[in-house]
C-alpha cells in the first residue's frame, strides 16, 4: 500500500480562539502505482490534506501511512528527510526557484534527500518531459508550460513512491494543460509511482479510473464530535 | 548541491546588493591590511636595521637622537667624540669591532647625508645575516666615495660620477671646494644606507673647514679627559707638535696633509662585542654610563620605545578604526540579508517542501552571510596586499621604507576568524527567520 489515512482530524485555531474543523477522514487508501483524482471545491480542505500527507502539516490526530511508515508520528527532521525521498509534489504555481536553472531545480530536489545528486538521472527526467534542450535555462526564460514540466521532473527526482499534484494545470494555458496532465500520468506510470491528482475540474477527473470527492469522505464535524465526547 | 552552492546562487540572485555589501567589507579589510603593511614596514625599519651592531657610542645626550642620527640619519648629531677615544675603545678586549662615523654634511645634489667611515663598515653585517653587496672598487684615494642605491638612482650617479658636498646641511649653502668621485655603488638594503654617501674617513677630515681651530680642540680635550691626565698629556703633546708644524708651514699650508689623532673627531662609534659573551655589551654600556665622557646605547631599545610608545598606539587606533569600518559593513550585510528574507520566504518554503530541514535553510542563510563576509574579506585582503606590492617601489623611493607586501601581521591571523564570527553574528537573525518559516503559510501566500 502506498498511502493510508486513518482517523485524520485537523482543525485550525481562529483569531478569536475558536476551533475551525477542516478535516475529518476516517479512512482513505491508495495502492502502489494507483492513480486517483481527488475532486474538491475551493476551501474544502484539499491543500490541508496534501500538506498533511506530505508531512508539511501534522494532523491533530490520526495516522498518515506512506510506504508503510507513519509520517505523523515522525520527528520533524525525520519527516523532512522522508518527504524528500518518498514524496514528490507538483504545485499549482510551479514553485521553481528563480536563481536556479531547469537542471539545477531538479538537482535541488535531490540535494535534500541525503542520497546525493544524480545529474544523469536529472537530465534524463528533463529529456523525458521534453526539456533536454533547455537544461540551463532559468525559469524566467521558460514558458509557463515548460516551467510546470520542470516541476514535474523535479517531483520525480528522488524516485518517490507517491506523487501529490495540486491542480497542476490551473495556471497553464489550455494548449499545454492536457500535455502536462498526460505527462504526469505517463511518467508516474513509467516509474510505478502512485499519483494523487487534486483538481476541481470534472473534465480532468474524468480521465481517471478512480475519482474521489473530498466532501464525500471528509467529515470535519468529526473533530467537534470527538471534542464533545 | 551543497549549502554553499545554494547560498552562492542566492547571492547571485541579488547581485548588486550582495556586491555592494561584500565590497564594503572588502574595503574595510583592504584598509586594515594597508595599515598593517605600512606599520609593519615602519616597525621593521625601526627595530631591525640597527641590530647589526650591539652598541652605539656617542657623546652624552639623548640616546634616541644618537640612534636616529647614527643609524637612521634623520637627526643632526649631538656632538663629537675625540678620535683618540675610538683608539681607546679598540683596545678594550670586549670589543671585536669599533667603526667610526663622522657626519654633518650633505651632498649638493639631493641633500643626501655624508658619512665618513672606514672600510670596516662595509665588511661588517649591516643587519644580522646581511652583508653589503658592492658594485665597484674599494675606496683607495682620499676623495673616493661609495654611494647608496637610492642616491645613485635619484641623482643618476654611477661609478666614475663626481659630486660636491655642502657643509653642515643643505640650508648653509656653503659648498666645499673638493670634488669627490664615486668608486662603488651599494645594492639596495632597505636601510638608511641606501640614502647615504660614504666617504673615506681620512678624506672627510681633509675637507677644508672640517678641521676645528687648535684652541677649540684643546679646550674640548681638556674637558673630555679631565679625569684622565695621562691621555690628556698625550693629546696635548700631539697638539703642541701640530702647532709647531703649522707654524713652520706658514700660510702655504695644505689641508690635505695628515693631522694628528688629537685633532680629529668622530660623531659616533658603532661597536660589536663578542657574540659568545653577550654580557660584554651590557657591562660596557653600564661602564660608560657611569663616566662623564660618552654613552653607549643599545640601538634597539630607544627605537622600540619610540615605536611601541608612539607608533604602536597610532597603529592600534587605526586598526580599531578599520575594525569599526568592517563592523559597520557587517551591519550592512545584516540589513541586506534581513530585508531580503520577506521576499525569500516563499523560496525557503519551497526548499522545505522539497525536503530541506529547518537546519538546512538556517545553514543556507548563514553560509550566505559567511560567503559575503569572508569572500569580501579575502578580496579586500588580496587587493590590500596587491596595492602594497604595486606601491612598494614608490614607497621605497619616497621614504626609504622597505615594504614587504606579503609580510603577515598577527592581526591578520585573527582577521578571518573574526570575519567568520561576524558572519555568524549578522547572519543569525535572518537564519532564525528562515528556520521559523511556516511552510504551509508561505506556500499558500
Amino acid at each position: 500500500m502506498s498511502l493510508l489515512l486513518e482517523r485524520i482530524r485537523k482543525s485550525y485555531r481562529e483569531p478569536g480562539g475558536r476551533k475551525l474543523p477542516v478535516l475529518g477522514i476516517e479512512r482513505f487508501e491508495m495502492a502502489q502505482g494507483e492513480q486517483v483524482a481527488l475532486l474538491g471545491s475551493s476551501g474544502g480542505g484539499k491543500t490541508t490534506l496534501l500538506n498533511i500527507i506530505s508531512g508539511i502539516l501534522t494532523p491533530d490526530s490520526g495516522r498518515v501511512i506512506v510506504d508503510g511508515r507513519d509520517i505523523a508520528a515522525m520527528q520533524e527532521v525525520v519527516r523532512d528527510r522522508f518527504r524528500a525521498t518518498k514524496i514528490g509534489i507538483v504545485f499549482q504555481t510551479f514553485n521553481l526557484l528563480p536563481a536556479f536553472s531547469a537542471l539545477e531545480n531538479v538537482l535541488l530536489g535531490m540535494s535534500f534527500s541525503g542520497k546525493g545528486v544524480d545529474k544523469a538521472f536529472a537530465k534524463q527526467l528533463l529529456e523525458r518531459v521534453g526539456l533536454g534542450h533547455r537544461l540551463n535555462h532559468s525559469p524566467q526564460k521558460l514558458s509557463v508550460g515548460e516551467q510546470q514540466r520542470v516541476a514535474v521532473a523535479r517531483s520525480l527526482a528522488n524516485k518517490p513512491v507517491l506523487l501529490l499534484a495540486d491542480e497542476p494545470t490551473a495556471n497553464v494555458d489550455p494548449a499545454n494543460q492536457q500535455l502536462i496532465l498526460d505527462l504526469i500520468r505517463d511518467t508516474c506510470r513509467d516509474h510505478n509511482v502512485s499519483l494523487l491528482m487534486v483538481t476541481h475540474s470534472m473534465e480532468v477527473a474524468s480521465a481517471y479510473q478512480r475519482v474521489e470527492k473530498l466532501q464525500e469522505f471528509n467529515r470535519p464535524e468529526l473533530c467537534l464530535q470527538e471534542q464533545t465526547v | 548541491m551543497n549549502l554553499l552552492t545554494i547560498a552562492w546562487k542566492s547571492i547571485r540572485q541579488r547581485t548588486l546588493a550582495s556586491f555592494l555589501t561584500a565590497l564594503s567589507i572588502g574595503l574595510g579589510v583592504m584598509l586594515m591590511v594597508l595599515v598593517l603593511v605600512i606599520f609593519g614596514a615602519v616597525n621593521s625599519a625601526f627595530t631591525q636595521r640597527s641590530v647589526g651592531y650591539d652598541l652605539i657610542v656617542g657623546p652624552k645626550g639623548s640616546d634616541l637622537q644618537l640612534v636616529l642620527s647614527a643609524v637612521y640619519r634623520i637627526q643632526p648629531p649631538i656632538e663629537n667624540l675625540p678620535y683618540m677615544y675610538l683608539e681607546q675603545l679598540k683596545k678594550d678586549r670586549r670589543i671585536i669591532s669599533a667603526v667610526p662615523l663622522a657626519f654633518g654634511d650633505v651632498t649638493e645634489a639631493g641633500s643626501f647625508p655624508i658619512v665618513g667611515t672606514t672600510t670596516e663598515y662595509f665588511e661588517n653585517e649591516y643587519m644580522p645575516g646581511q652583508r653589503f653587496k658592492i658594485r665597484g672598487e674599494r675606496i683607495s684615494a682620499l676623495f673616493d666615495g661609495i654611494i647608496g642605491a637610492e642616491v645613485a638612482r635619484q641623482n643618476g650617479w654611477d661609478v666614475g660620477s663626481t659630486f660636491s658636498i655642502v657643509h653642515g646641511g643643505a640650508e648653509s649653502g656653503d659648498v666645499h671646494d673638493e670634488k669627490f668621485t664615486v668608486v662603488a655603488v651599494l645594492a639596495p638594503t632597505g636601510t638608511a644606507n641606501d640614502r647615504t654617501v660614504f666617504l673615506n674617513l681620512e678624506g672627510f677630515y681633509a675637507i677644508a673647514g672640517h678641521e676645528k681651530p687648535v684652541d677649540e680642540i684643546e679646550k674640548r680635550l681638556k674637558d673630555f679627559y679631565a679625569a684622565d691626565p695621562e691621555r690628556l698629556a698625550d693629546a696635548m703633546q700631539q697638539l703642541e707638535g701640530y702647532k709647531q708644524t703649522e707654524k713652520a708651514a706658514g700660510d702655504a699650508h695644505d689641508h690635505t696633509h695628515a693631522s694628528p689623532d688629537a685633532m680629529k673627531e668622530v660623531t659616533a662609534i658603532l661597536v660589536r662585542t663578542r657574540p659568545e659573551t653577550p654580557f660584554d655589551a651590557i657591562s660596557l654600556s653600564a661602564e660608560l654610563q657611569k663616566g662623564f665622557q660618552a654613552m653607549a646605547v643599545n640601538p634597539v631599545r630607544p627605537i622600540q620605545r619610540l615605536v611601541t610608545g608612539l607608533l604602536g598606539n597610532i597603529q592600534k587606533a587605526l586598526v580599531v578604526l578599520t575594525g569599526i569600518i568592517i563592523l559597520v559593513s557587517g551591519v550592512g550585510i545584516f540589513v541586506s540579508i534581513y530585508n531580503s528574507m520577506s521576499d525569500r520566504r516563499r523560496e525557503i518554503a519551497i526548499m522545505r517542501a522539497l525536503g530541506a530541514g529547518r537546519m538546512h535553510v538556517f545553514g543556507i542563510v548563514l553560509a550566505e552571510s559567511t560567503l559575503l563576509c569572508v569572500g569580501g574579506g579575502v578580496v579586500g585582503w588580496l587587493v590590500g596586499h596587491g596595492l602594497a606590492i604595486g606601491a612598494s617601489p614608490w614607497v621605497i623611493r619616497q621614504t626609504g621604507l622597505l615594504i614587504n607586501p606579503w609580510a603577515l601581521n598577527s592581526w591578520e591571523a585573527i582577521l578571518f576568524p573574526v570575519l567568520v564570527g561576524l558572519a555568524a553574528l549578522v547572519g543569525f537573525l535572518p537564519a532564525m527567520t528562515a528556520y521559523r518559516t511556516n511552510v504551509a503559510d508561505a506556500l499558500s501566500s
